[in-house]
């Protein structure tokens, strides 16, 4: 029909402001688009933290604080586990595997973390992927540590290199184990997840270094030396938390139960992924907030074009009036106008996908290194194409303001062209 | 009676018999507004290829009146009658299309959609009527006849490509709004002041070419002017005055 031609050639006379209109409306929705994408990618990358592991198991406290201190290093344990209890699960005929962690240690600000090589095996994040060794591997000797990636790079550490590490847990810490230096076997691949700020040692290296120490302090006059210890048995009494996974997940709610009810000792066991999603749920508001912002960017965008529109209108009374002689009803006008939103809104959202898909391809790769953010390039989904349909409805509508306008402007004018 | 009050030139019509293809009666319209203008017309006839003037000064009604013709606008009480219907009867879109497919309208300046070539902007009504359409069609395209019209109109073949309408002299936007008016050969042309931003020369030599391109289509043609001197190109001269009653009702 003519009108979306006639609308056509009106938006190409007007080429610079349409455009520019365009490209805000563009903009706009690649920002929306955009914290769409991270929001989700980084909902994913949060819930990805930790997979394969079936329960996590500490000391009894609430589920977000135990995935706060095993996972994320945030805060610190209430109390320890013993080490008879996590023997106890071990021998469950569901369990396949326990690797018990043990923390309280720092290094330059960066926890240190007591476990077992196997930890590097069954510790899996982002689809069940692998840790995986950038150089050098897994501790062999009691005085070996592996480093995540943050720390190699924020400390500019190497395989090889010393390390001393402090008792607690602040960046600054009067109190260090200066006696039983650590060596760098190896330097873990970025994950994006806790474990590159973390440094790893056995859990037998934990308790060597705290072998003279009572009540969290060194005991004067009763070091006991790096080469001494070698020779003592460094089987840990207890540990903060420990990692469990089944044989069948099937098992999980019963032995999560079981360890609920354990008698000996009162034990959480928290599943990870439903603990990560009350976790997210916390820090979701956030989410919204960046939403309702670039929705309001978006409403800014076709704000701008409504205004654009208007201010033409005045300087088009001109052609609505020939229009209007040559037989064009108002009805025609109004879609005319309408239509041109249309257009103009339907161009700035396919742009405006088109861009963010570009600068996702571009930017992908770095945002993954530099942030451990996984953006997924896939095709809009569902709720997408139904915001980016919203935006181009909410364009034609807008449209019929001006639209509005110009319709009592023709019928007004009649034929005399005011000008 | 008023409508005789200026007859000249050799082609005298006679109303004797004849059934005029405009007949206005007990037309009465009033603008809205506190300081409205209206309008009153009670007996007005446009005879079948008639070509009339109607002159009065600026101001008092001239292009109401086309309006009202023309069916843009529609009169509180009585009849329009044009080619046997009443268009004041009809429904808003109806009277649109009628429009579309018995009127050829010329403004006085700024005829042209900026956008659009010289043959889109003579196109244009043919977009709105399909009898139009189909009798622009009659010998070749409509891209033929919009070239042959715009030809027979003064406008060299060479004017017509690569040539925007707003590179275009006053005149030959005029030109180009009449083969706009003419094309698919609608019954009535309407011209309000078509020449007035033209000199003396340019006006006639148009309103020559406006005269004898309505005359091959058949056309009749109601033109309004301030400018009475314009009188000889027309088979009839009308003074608003004669045929309306205006008034203007003032603020207190």
């Amino acid at each position: 029909m003519i009108v979306p031609r006639l609308a056509l050639q009106s938006l190409r006379n007007r080429a610079l402001t349409a455009s520019l209109t365009v490209l805000a409306i563009a903009f706009s929705v690649m920002l929306l688009l955009g914290v769409e994408k991270v929001r989700t990618g980084a909902r994913q990358s949060f819930a990805d933290t930790i997979s394969g592991t079936d329960l996590i198991v500490g000391a009894r406290s609430g589920g977000i604080q135990l995935l706060l201190y095993s996972v994320f290093r945030i805060g610190n344990a209430t109390n320890n586990i013993t080490w008879k209890s996590l023997d106890d699960i071990a021998k469950q005929p569901e369990v396949a595997w326990v690797v018990p962690l043990s923390l309280g240690d720092s290094h330059h600000g960066f926890r240190v973390l007591g476990t077992i090589a196997d930890y590097f095996k069954h510790y899996r994040y982002r689809h069940g992927q692998p840790i995986t060794f950038a150089e050098g591997m897994p501790f062999d000797d009691l005085f070996d540590a592996v480093i995540g990636a943050d720390v190699a790079e924020a400390l500019g550490y190497k395989v090889g290199d010393p390390i001393i590490v402090a008792h607690g847990t602040g960046s600054i810490s009067f109190v260090e184990h200066k006696d039983k230096p650590f060596r760098v076997s190896g330097v873990l691949e970025k994950t994006g997840t806790p474990v590159d700020r973390t440094i790893h040692v056995s859990i037998e290296a934990i308790e060597a270094i705290h072998v003279d120490w009572k009540q969290g302090i060194p005991m004067p006059g009763e070091t006991v030396s790096a080469e001494v210890v070698r020779t003592m048995s460094l089987k840990p009494k207890a540990v903060t938390a420990a990692l469990i996974g089944l044989k069948s997940k099937i098992a999980t709610f019963k032995l999560q139960r079981m360890i609920n009810e354990y008698r000996e000792e009162p034990l959480s066991a928290i599943i990870p992924g439903l603990t990560l999603q009350e976790l997210w749920q916390l820090v979701g508001t956030a989410e919204t907030a960046l939403s309702v912002v670039s929705a309001m960017v978006v409403a800014t965008a076709l704000l701008g074009m409504v205004t654009m529109i208007l201010t033409t209108l005045n300087e088009r009374r001109r052609e609505m009036a020939i229009l209007r002689s040559v037989g064009a009803r108002p009805i025609t006008i109004l879609g005319l106008l309408a239509t041109e939103a249309g257009l103009l809104t339907l161009a700035g959202v396919v742009l405006g996908a088109v861009l963010l898909y570009a600068a996702l391809a571009v930017l992908q790769p770095y945002v993954d290194r530099a942030y451990g953010l996984h953006l997924s390039i896939n095709p809009p989904t569902y709720r997408e194409w139904i915001t980016l349909g919203a935006i181009v409805l909410a364009g034609f509508l807008a449209g019929l303001l001006p639209a509005l306008r110009a319709y009592r402007l023709s019928l007004a004018d009649g034929m005399m062209v005011r000008t | 009676m008023a409508k005789h009050s200026h007859q000249n030139m050799g082609a005298a019509t006679s109303f004797g018999g004849i059934s005029g293809i405009v007949k206005m009666s007990g037309v009465r319209f009033r603008w809205p507004g506190p300081r409205s203008f209206s309008l009153a017309i009670d007996d007005f006839i446009l005879a079948e290829r008639e070509r009339v003037l109607l002159t009065g000064p600026s101001g008092v009604g001239k292009s109401t009146f086309l309006s009202l013709l023309c069916g843009i606008i529609t009169p509180q009480s009585g009849r329009i009658e044009v080619l046997g219907t009443d268009t004041a009867k009809l429904s808003n879109a109806a009277r649109d299309h009628f429009r579309a497919e018995h009127f050829g309208i010329i403004f006085q300046m700024f005829n042209l959609l900026p956008y659009g070539s010289l043959i889109d902007n003579a196109l244009l009504p043919l977009s709105f009527s399909t009898k139009r359409r189909k009798r622009a069609a009659e010998n070749g395209s409509i891209e033929q006849e919009a070239l042959r019209l715009l030809n027979s109109l003064g406008l060299e073949t060479q004017d017509l490509h690569g040539m925007s309408t707003g590179n275009l002299s006053v005149g030959q936007q005029q030109r180009v709004a009449a083969a706009r008016a003419l094309i698919g050969r609608p019954e009535i042309i309407v011209a309000d002041e078509p020449t007035s931003s033209l000199d003396r020369d340019r006006q006639d030599a148009f309103l020559d070419l406006l005269s004898a391109e309505a005359a091959e289509a058949g056309a009749a043609v109601i033109m309004v002017s301030h400018d009475e001197a314009l009188g000889p190109h027309f088979d009839r001269v009308l003074r608003l005055e004669d045929v309306a009653v205006t008034a203007r009702r003032v603020a207190a």
